[in-house]
Formats: C-alpha cells, structure tokens, sequence
C-alpha cells in the first residue's frame, strides 16, 4: 500500500504532514532535523512525492 | 588477551584521550534494547530499510530475490544468556548485480563526536571492535563515513575464519586530518557500516589504505564475499560493538539496562504498545468534539519526533465516559522535550472535562521517533 501525503493545518496554518499507509499513521513536524521531514521535502523537490492539501 | 595487555590497551587510550566510562561511541552495542521488536522480516519487495534494535539499521539495495530476517537473538559469544543482532538469509539472491548491496549501520549524533577532532591536525585515532559469527567465511568490509563538509571514507577488512563460531575483531582508523570536520550539531556525524554484500559499482575505489572523499565505488570497498545473501539460510550474527578513541581496543564496556535504554530514547520512545487499558495520559475536551493531550517526553529528543501510531477502531478511549476514537488527528506544539496531540474524530464531550487516555487494542501503539 503506498504512503499517502497530507498537509494538517491548525489554526489556518500547517502544523505537520500526516502519512498514512494503511492503519499506519504517523504525524511529521515541519522540523528541519527531522529526517523524515528532510525526506519529505527531497522527494518533493525531486518530483516523487506529492503532499496533498489539508482538508 | 591477558590481563596486563588490557590494562596496557587502556592506558595507550588514556594517553590518546580516551579510555575510561563511557569511551563507547556507539550505543547499544550489546544489542539488548529492541523497542520495535525482535524480529524484522526482510524482502526485496517488501520493507528493504529498517531499525529493529535500537539505534541499528540494516538496509538493503536493488535485490532480486533476497529475502531473511533481522533479529535480536539470545547469543552470547562467552555462552552466557547476552543479545546478539542476526541476519538470517531466507530466500537467497541469485546473483550480486553491480548495483546491489547491503549493509548494517549505526549513525553516530554530530555533536558527540567533537573530542575526536575530526578534520584537524589533532584529530584523535579510533579503534572499532566487536565479535561476530557467520555460517560463511570470507573478508568483510567494515568502515567510517562522514557527510558534513567533504564527505570523507575510510573502510577496513575482516576475516571470518570458522563458520558459527564467534570471533572478536578490532580494526584502528587514523584520525582524519582533512575533509573539513564534522559540524557541531544534532546531525549525523560518522555512520559506522558493516557491510554484508556489494556489487561492483560500490566497491574497487579504494578506500581501504586511508580516508579519501567519498565516491559510490569507494563505499563498500573491501567487501570481497556476497555468500551471506547468495545462500539460503546463511547467518551473520554481531553483538559488543565498541567505537573508541585511541589505537587499541579495550574490553567491552558493558552498562545497565535503563542507561542504555535512555540513551536510546534520545531517537526513540514508545508511549503505548498494544493491549486494554495501557495508561497513555491525561487528556483533556478541548471542546465538545476535540480532546487534546499533552506529552513530555521520557528524555529529550534529538529533534522534534514523529509521532507514529497504529490506528483503528475504538483504538483508544478517553476512559472516564469510554468515549472511544480511532487515533490522534495530529501533533502540534511540538519540540525537541514535549508535544501535544489531539483528536478531533469520533469524539464527543463537555469541554474542559478531563479524563486518562488508555488504549483499547491489542494493536494499539503509539511512538516517537527522531532517528537520524
């Protein structure tokens, strides 16, 4: 199952990107020292991954 | 190794500046803290990049067929009950294309790496030692890189002379005089790599006489069998892993359980894992359709972590009025020592009332992860 990408916003601005695979959710902080974010943003960057809008 | 030879290992490091408690670089190198699990399975097509125990990754590249096990096993190289990390090949590859290859890896934290000097005149040697156990024989590479500034590299050799027998190996790196240093940061500093098979276009570089900046073909160079992933039911087992400062190895600095454990939790913690009634927190409605928990962590974090959680029905519950949801919605406020989590699905409540969150499911897990 691949891994979808969404923006979560509070307050009218984005407080992490959630990940979800399935039953696995998980909850990236936009925290440039966390190397999942730094991934993120590299696929991004590359043209492999897209992060969808929040809702 | 004689008592007196030790002891003369020790002082050598000493005089080197290091020596002493806490001289081990690298964490967990007994293998006893596995916070995800015991065992991994491994595929080609499947999960190819993982950490089971704690602060080790194993990750594989561009195979056909391979696949094994990752595991924490009960084996200790003196016969007593101590941990030991294994791969176990299932499947085996059929063959080693150029631009496959695999390797176990622990990162070592930035800033933890500033007393060796690294990229300077003064830059201190270090001595890698550790036991290991394989049903193949045959020469291994095992070696340092560096990303910060000029990626830098510098592998070493070593040879499995029995199979399924434990051997202790040492191997001394020079310090690194070039390549600009590592930043004084969170980052990553060194990754210390062993490697398990290579194809030819991550190997022949030559990186095995000295440090040199890195280039793909010097990665795994000196890696001279792949017989681990090539045959079926193939082992490679590692435990007391020791990274120092100096040019002797010393005897493995053993530490309790919980030390090691917090050292751990720097880049991963478990809040909850699976069962009813597992006590998460005190939580709190937010408003009528949200409740909100906030988190301090059990030590503080390298960076700001991920929240990784398994969701589903009823997972979890604000206990007090079994009001149960499926998972948080989100993290915010989140830093390096604390976060908050809410919910705001499949909940409903007077706000300002405040209640403990339990989990409610076999399947129920939620963790933090800041892993470099």
């Amino acid at each position: 199952m691949a891994k979808q990408y969404q923006y979560v916003n509070r307050e009218s601005e984005v407080a992490c990107i959630k990940v979800e695979e399935g039953n696995k959710v998980s909850f990236v902080p936009l925290d440039p020292d966390n190397t999942d974010y730094a991934e993120i943003l590299k696929q991004v960057k590359e043209g492999t991954l897209t992060i969808k809008d929040a809702d | 190794m004689s008592k007196a030879a030790e002891l003369a290992n020790l002082i050598g490091n000493i005089n080197a500046g290091g020596g002493g408690v806490n001289r081990n670089l690298l964490i967990n190198g007994a293998m006893n803290v596995a916070q995800r699990g015991t065992s991994q399975a491994f595929a080609h097509d499947g999960t190819t990049n993982t950490l089971l125990i704690d602060r080790w990754r194993f990750f594989i590249n561009g195979t056909d067929e391979l696949d094994g096990t990752y595991a924490q096993v009960a084996d200790d190289p003196f016969g007593g009950n101590g941990n030991a990390l294994k791969w176990t090949t299932g499947t085996a590859e059929s063959a080693i294309a150029s631009g496959e290859y695999g390797y176990f890896t622990q990162k070592i934290e930035a800033q933890n790496l500033q007393h060796i000097q690294n990229g300077n005149s003064n830059a201190k040697s270090l001595t890698l030692s550790f036991y290991v156990k394989s049903s193949i024989t045959g020469t291994f590479a095992v070696g340092l890189y560096k990303g910060d500034n000029t990626a830098r590299i510098f592998n070493k050799t070593y040879t499995i002379d029995s199979a399924n027998t434990w051997e202790k190996k040492s191997v001394t790196f020079a310090g690194d005089t070039s390549g600009g240093g590592i930043d004084d940061d969170t980052g990553e500093g060194f990754w210390v790599n062993w490697h398990i098979f290579a194809g030819s276009d991550y190997k022949g570089g030559g990186a095995t006489s000295g440090w040199t900046n890195y280039a793909n073909n010097k990665w795994a160079d000196g890696q001279a069998t792949d017989a681990v992933v090539t045959t079926a039911g193939a082992t490679w087992l590692m435990t007391q892993c020791q990274l120092e400062v100096g040019q002797n190895p010393t005897e493995f600095e053993s530490e309790p359980f919980e030390r090691t454990l917090t050292k751990c939790q720097r880049y991963y913690q478990v809040l909850v894992d699976g069962g009813a009634d597992k006590a998460i927190g005190v939580g709190f409605y937010w408003n009528s359709g949200e409740v909100d928990y906030t988190h301090r962590f059990a030590t503080d974090m390298r960076a700001s972590p991920t929240l990784e959680q398994e969701t589903g029905n009823g997972y979890y519950k604000m206990s007090a009025n079994n009001d149960s949801f499926n998972g948080f919605s989100a993290i915010q406020y989140v830093s390096t020592r604390s976060c908050n989590l809410y919910a705001d699905s499949n909940v409903s409540g007077t706000a300002g009332f405040a209640s403990d969150i339990r989990s409610r499911d076999a399947s129920s897990f939620i963790a933090f992860t800041a892993e470099l």
